[in-house]
């Protein structure tokens, strides 16, 4: 680094110890502050040890929920459904509830991390330091891709050994875990900068996430849909990041991956920047 | 002049209904304990919350050792630290995991020793390893200090931190707030207790409805306005020339509030004539709360230059 941008960047840092006109007893701002120290690593730290400390919730419970599905929906579709040729149901299902874990628990998490600290009042802890409305959003939105990778981690630790294994792409599986968990995450943003109260952020998650999750294809695969709901499936985003999920196991998918992963970036573009500005503007948190 | 701990420069702030600060200049010097008084709804949290950035305000400016509190914020909540009003805690932290987070908020990671200090000055020992959960009220309170204190900031403000809170937690925290001010941290107090402000504050600043009505020393507050205060209690019906004095009635009790003491022996006399039965007479200077109760109901500005 440019040692003279390191003396100046020390010198800004330092001038409210400069300018205070009276001798303070304690050195207010040290040198550590002088630098241009910032709180997003402990916001982002914060975040992540906050679902940690009540894991069995957060992470045991929707790994069991999805043993469930797929018990119950392997053990009864098993031998009537084969969505893709030479892939039996119940491995055709297991990335699909990896998936959705990955997208429902990204969004549980910065959405009820949200709403917990403005219901309690404790997110003035957040608004009182100098941390940036994007590092705010970057720590809420990675802290979410944390809990969605675990939780989906999980299930394909507990799952995988009910059907034959396959990972012919993982680079896709991968790609689509991290875009689908950052989408969901800044969608639980929104959602918790936007709800007051619980019930308006339950509302969000029963009428919106949880129906896009269920009929993106997570249980069946859309080609055998009638023409009518699978074009409402092709306006679904969620199915994109369901599709281009499983292509990463079977190497097959309803539509191209590559465009999927358009959908998802193109998604995660206008979502982020709707999340930016309301964090900047303050909307509903520094009001 | 020299750079102000607090400057707040034609600050409004206005909801749909209210407003809730009206052009609100002001000027706290560094090293001062100030006091920013008034009733509910006066804007004193308003005024906190913007000068704290937790609120924008609808039109002037504010700065914090002379950092603008939108455009320079970094610099400018790194000068400062708020306790705020609410008994606000997460409750899936410790005490220490609380004051080490909040710690690396502002950029300190390695903060233990300070952390350690604060504690210890607030009593907290006993209790650092303890579930914020599982702590009274006062406990939680003392927390929230510490939460304010952890960057050292050169500017604190305590938004009502004594409201109910016991005794012995209200000594031990003036007792380290003074310290801090000793040591040359600008302290900013807003308090319902007026004995409290009248104590500990040097200057005052007195807001109503939005707006600032008296700002000056506490001590030329007091001198000003201050008459006497005679407060006693009465059988019978209160004869008009006294009862343009009355400062505040519970019952037989009344508190009257005089100008000096010339006017003790008129006002006795024509309670007598009227018929008046008088007990436990007790005549004292006037305090803070009386010059408060003035200054509300008379609405009148007393800004000293």
């Amino acid at each position: 680094m440019d040692p003279a941008l390191d003396l100046r960047s020390a010198a800004t840092g330092a001038e409210a110890s400069a300018a205070a006109p009276v001798p303070l007893g304690e050195p207010v701002v040290n040198a550590q502050l002088a630098k241009r120290a910032t709180g997003f690593r402990t916001l982002l730290y914060k975040e992540v040890l906050r679902f940690w400390k009540v894991s069995f919730q957060t992470i045991a419970a929707p790994i069991l929920t999805s043993v469930l599905y797929l018990l119950v929906f392997g053990h009864v579709l098993e031998a009537h459904v084969e969505a893709f040729p030479g892939v039996s149901y119940t491995a055709f299902l297991v990335p699909g509830l990896v998936m959705m874990s990955v997208l429902q628990n990204a969004f549980a998490n910065s959405s009820s991390s949200l709403i917990q600290s403005k219901i309690t009042g404790n997110l003035v802890f957040v608004l009182l330091p100098p941390i940036s409305h994007a590092e705010f959003f970057a720590a809420y939105t990675i802290a979410s891709v944390v809990r969605g990778l675990a939780v989906g981690l999980g299930v394909f630790v507990v799952t995988v050994w009910f059907a034959p294994l396959s990972l012919r792409a993982p680079l896709w599986i991968l790609a689509f875990g991290l875009g689908g968990a950052a989408l969901l995450g800044m969608l639980g943003l929104i959602a918790g900068i936007v709800s007051d109260k619980f019930d308006q952020l339950a509302a969000f998650q029963n009428f919106i996430i949880m129906p896009a999750t269920f009929l993106s294809g997570v249980f069946y695969s859309v080609k055998g849909l009638p023409p009518f709901w699978l074009a409402v499936s092709h306006l679904n985003p969620f199915f994109f990041m369901i599709d281009g999920f499983r292509y990463g196991f079977f190497a097959q998918s309803d539509v191209n991956p590559w465009f999927s992963l358009g959908v998802v970036l193109t998604a995660l573009a206008l979502v982020s920047a709707v999340a930016l500005r309301m964090l900047s503007m303050g909307y509903k948190i520094r009001h | 002049m020299s750079l102000a701990a607090i400057q707040v420069i034609e600050l409004r702030k206005t909801y749909p209904s209210v407003v809730a600060l009206d052009n609100v200049s002001l000027r706290i010097e560094a090293g001062e304990f100030f006091g920013l008084l008034g009733p509910n709804g006066a804007g004193k949290t308003t005024l906190i919350s913007i000068v704290a950035g937790l609120t924008r305000a609808s039109g002037g400016r504010a700065l914090v050792l002379g950092h603008d509190v939108v455009r320079d914020y970094r610099a400018a909540r790194r000068a400062l630290g708020v306790v705020p009003q609410e008994l606000v805690f997460d409750p899936f932290f410790t005490v220490r995991e609380t004051l080490r987070i909040q710690s690396g908020y502002f950029g300190l990671h390695r903060n233990d020793d300070w952390i350690d200090e604060v504690i210890a000055n607030l009593d907290l020992s006993g209790k650092a390893d303890a579930n914020m959960r599982s702590l009274s009220g006062g406990m939680k309170r003392r927390v929230l200090v510490a939460q304010a204190l952890v960057h050292k900031p050169p500017v604190i403000v305590l938004d009502e931190p004594t409201a109910g809170v016991d005794v012995e937690l209200r000594q031990t925290l003036w007792q380290f707030v003074r310290s801090l001010n000793r040591k040359g941290h600008t302290i900013v107090l807003t308090t319902h207790y007026l004995e409290e402000a009248q104590e500990l504050c040097g200057r005052i600043a007195m807001l109503k409805n939005g707006r600032l009505i008296a700002l000056d020393q506490t001590r030329n507050l007091l001198r000003q306005l201050s008459g006497l205060r005679m407060s006693m209690r009465i059988t019978g019906e209160l004869p008009p020339e006294v009862a343009r004095h009355l400062a505040e009635r519970i019952g037989e009790h009344v508190v009257l509030r005089l100008a000096n003491v010339a006017e003790v022996e008129p006002t006795l006399a024509a309670l007598r004539r009227a018929g008046c039965g008088i007990e436990d007479l007790e005549v004292g200077h006037a305090d803070l709360e009386d010059v408060f109760l003035q200054i509300m109901s008379e609405g009148r500005e007393r800004i000293a230059a």
